[in-house]
């Protein structure tokens, strides 16, 4: 009796165990399972106003968010066939990685050891960011450069830990990080008083400052950027035909503002003669051919969330609650230093 | 020697049969043996597999590099530029001082508040049970949130710390205590300690061998405690009374110098321990419980005082019945440490979460946190099961 149920068991274990561990393999092109399935999976902020934050319906908004609308229009002629999956800053790679998610849109930095090793591709950069400090204003500090000494609240999973240690390296400062799992905790923490600075990506800031301080006018965010922060989305690697779709889509967008091609006018422009015009909204040649996607796919992902600066505009921009100026984001002819290159 | 000779031949001829019971025991035990070995060899060749193709790197080799972070609270010195392996030892010791701590207070509350909940008075035996109720009903994770963010509401900011002593700040930024300078005539104040402690040992032995041998009985814990405190203070004699103490200072933003805790330590340590201490308590009442009553009785009627029932008779019994349950509880706090990284206290996992993202080697990273819980259990185990062997029944 008791080695028929041991053997039982053992049979049974040994085949559990296989059925456990025969892992779904990189299935085929990102492209065909996306049509297949009928829906862009898109990894973004679990919350971070005006890059990617659901409302109280459900939907979700943001410059990160369009993003991923766009490219849902571009191959999937719908934006909203998009499934959001919203990520933390430490599950964020391993959801890319595992094929949870198509792609990643989620105000990530592009480093090396992030494009590198751990097998992603970053498609480019669709927000110029830069790290800063915020502060209460009643300890009147108006520069980075006197925090000497003070504690300073921060997310993990980030690199704003790395870029603070340099900082305070370089600049003999001795501020102590206090690392917080959750944005939620490490943002609680700061408002009440644990820190003397809060430290993130300046549009972070900004978000966070409008969003979470009870007063916004009793937080200040310092002029210092100690570091460089391009933020964009990545794919995983090993699929070169979605890298070069999801690359063209952003560029499409930043193209169409140069062009003058906006969401209200895009169908009026379908007239137009300029050849550069047509070959972006694909009266001309057939530009989407060459990416394996029909002669519209750019003109649809401007008709469902306009182009590069609508998208700025709406999400972060001055008109918005969030008024961050336009600075390095602006289009390369226009003091910035968006460049996107030709469509042709 | 002979017996296990004697029946040998059968032995053999039992040996490479199917009928023979120790051999399909062998032989279960291998096939087991072999599955879990293949499950595990394929399981680790199918991660690396994978991640080859995925081009993600993979390796140990990262420890040695540099790790460009900084940790806000150490036990032991960390610099930015030391390596990752140094950064992982800096979460270490966090986690094992707030263990150590932690399991100290919940002892001492458990015990304190397990005898009360067996009192007479009412009102103490009620405000215990409430205790225990209270806090073991209600998940640790919400505890430690709730003691911090009380913790960081109370507390004044650093600006306006509280000073109820000179050389004593208590704010939002933590706790800070002036601490002895180190002074090269320290290693004598240790030499003494530890010469102390011998003595008191063989104090111990002396008086408990003079009972066996005369059947009267010696005081043993005051002069042995009293011979270990001559040693310490014997040895600061001798290293020259140093006296320098490091005081904190306010600075502008911040307290500076001396020793310091922070909040995130505090609310940790008196959360998890609050929240163990309910546990222990139980196991507390249940062990003296599990003694019958009878023995008191029948260590009264021997003539025996109060509180040598209590050490002769009660605890030995008791003790048998809570050690196992309270390696538990205390295997428990150490791995409910993790949760350390809600609020912010920079323990193993907080430390290998960030080194996951700096460097991306999640695999590596989760397998370095398990192995150490492991290690870590297993070793408290280890321990508490030593004592209890040496205080479990000795049949003889």
């Amino acid at each position: 009796m008791y080695q028929k149920s041991a053997v039982k068991w053992i049979a049974g274990a040994a085949v559990l165990l296989t059925a456990a561990v025969s892992l779904p393999a990189n299935a085929g092109k990102t492209l065909d399972t996306m049509k297949q399935r009928g829906a862009l999976v898109c990894g973004v902020n679990v919350g971070l106003a005006g890059f990617s934050a659901a409302d109280s319906q459900g939907n979700w908004t943001g410059l990160d968010v369009d993003i991923c609308k766009a490219l849902a229009a571009a191959v999937l002629n719908d934006a909203n066939k998009v499934k959001w999956v919203p990520l933390t800053a430490q599950a964020r790679f391993t959801a890319l990685q595992s094929g949870e998610v198509d792609i990643l849109s989620r105000n990530t930095t592009w480093t090396l050891t992030r494009d590198a090793s751990l097998g992603l591709d970053f498609v480019g950069v669709t927000y110029y960011d830069g790290q800063g400090f915020m502060v209460p204003s009643k300890i009147k500090v108006t520069s980075a450069k006197n925090l000497k000494g003070a504690d300073v609240c921060v997310q993990s999973g980030t690199t704003t830990e790395k870029n603070l240690n340099d900082y305070n390296k370089s600049n003999n400062l001795n501020m102590k990080p206090v690392v917080f799992e959750g944005l939620e905790a490490s943002v609680k923490a700061f408002f009440s008083g644990r820190c003397q600075a809060y430290t993130t990506d300046a549009s972070g800031l900004a978000s966070i400052r409008n969003k979470e301080a009870s007063n916004p006018n009793d937080y200040v965010i310092l002029p210092e950027l100690i570091s460089k922060e391009p933020l964009g989305p990545a794919v995983r690697r090993g699929d070169d035909e979605w890298f070069a779709i999801a690359k063209w889509v952003i560029f499409a967008l930043i193209e169409a503002e140069e062009s003058g091609i906006t969401q209200a006018n895009v169908d009026k422009m379908k007239a137009s003669t300029d050849p550069a015009v047509q070959r972006i909204l694909g009266t001309g040649e057939d530009m989407g051919k060459l990416l394996g996607l029909d002669k519209e796919w750019a003109y649809r992902a401007i008709k469902a969330v306009g182009n590069y600066g609508e998208i700025f505009e709406r999400n972060v921009g001055p008109g918005s609650a969030l008024k961050l100026p336009r600075g390095l984001n602006n289009l390369w002819n226009k003091g910035g230093i968006l460049y996107a290159p030709p469509i042709r | 020697m002979a017996d296990t000779l004697a029946p040998k031949p059968a032995l053999q001829r039992r040996r490479w049969s199917w009928r023979s019971q120790a051999f399909r025991g062998v032989v279960y035990q291998v096939v087991a043996i072999s599955v879990i070995a293949l499950v595990a060899w394929f399981l680790t060749s199918n991660t690396l597999t994978n991640l080859r193709v995925r081009g993600i790197q993979s390796g140990f080799d990262f420890l040695i590099q540099p790790a460009g972070f900084g940790i806000g609270e150490t036990v032991i010195e960390f610099d930015s530029s030391n390596p990752y392996w140094k950064a992982f030892l800096v979460g270490l010791t966090n986690t094992i001082r707030v263990a150590i701590i932690g399991i100290l207070i919940a002892t001492v509350m458990g015990t304190l508040i397990g005898i009360g909940r067996l009192s007479r008075n009412f009102l103490l035996r009620g405000v215990c049970t409430a205790y225990v109720e209270l806090f073991r009903n209600i998940p640790v994770l919400l505890q430690l949130l709730m003691w911090y963010l009380l913790l960081n509401e109370l507390l004044p900011p650093v600006i306006d710390a509280l000073n109820p002593a000179p050389g004593i700040y208590l704010s939002k930024g933590g706790l800070a205590f002036p601490v002895p300078v180190w002074a090269p005539g320290f290693g004598l104040i240790v030499a003494g300690a530890l010469a102390g402690a011998a003595l008191a040992w063989l104090y111990r032995r002396w008086a408990l061998s003079q009972f066996v041998l005369t059947g009267r009985a010696r005081p043993v814990w005051w002069p042995a405690l009293a011979i270990f405190v001559v040693g310490i203070v014997g040895g600061w004699v001798a290293a020259g009374t140093p006296t320098a103490l490091d005081m904190p200072e306010k600075t502008q933003f911040n307290v500076a110098g001396g020793g310091a805790v922070t909040p995130e330590f505090l609310a940790l340590t008196m959360g998890l321990a609050i929240y163990t201490a309910a546990f222990i308590a139980e196991i507390v009442r249940s062990g003296i419980q599990a003694v019958p009553w009878g023995q008191i009785e029948a260590a009264s009627s021997l003539g025996l005082t109060r509180n040598r029932q209590l050490k002769l008779v009660l605890l030995p019994q008791a003790l048998r019945v809570i050690i196992p349950p309270l390696t538990n509880q205390y295997l428990n706090l150490t791995k409910n440490s993790s949760l350390a990284v809600a609020i912010g206290y920079p323990d193993l996992v907080s430390i290998s979460n960030t080194t996951l993202n700096q460097t991306g080697r999640a695999v590596e990273c989760i397998t370095i946190i398990m192995a150490v819980y492991l290690t870590m259990s297993l070793s408290t185990a280890a321990l508490m099961n030593w004592y209890n062997a040496r205080v479990a029944i000795k049949e003889r």
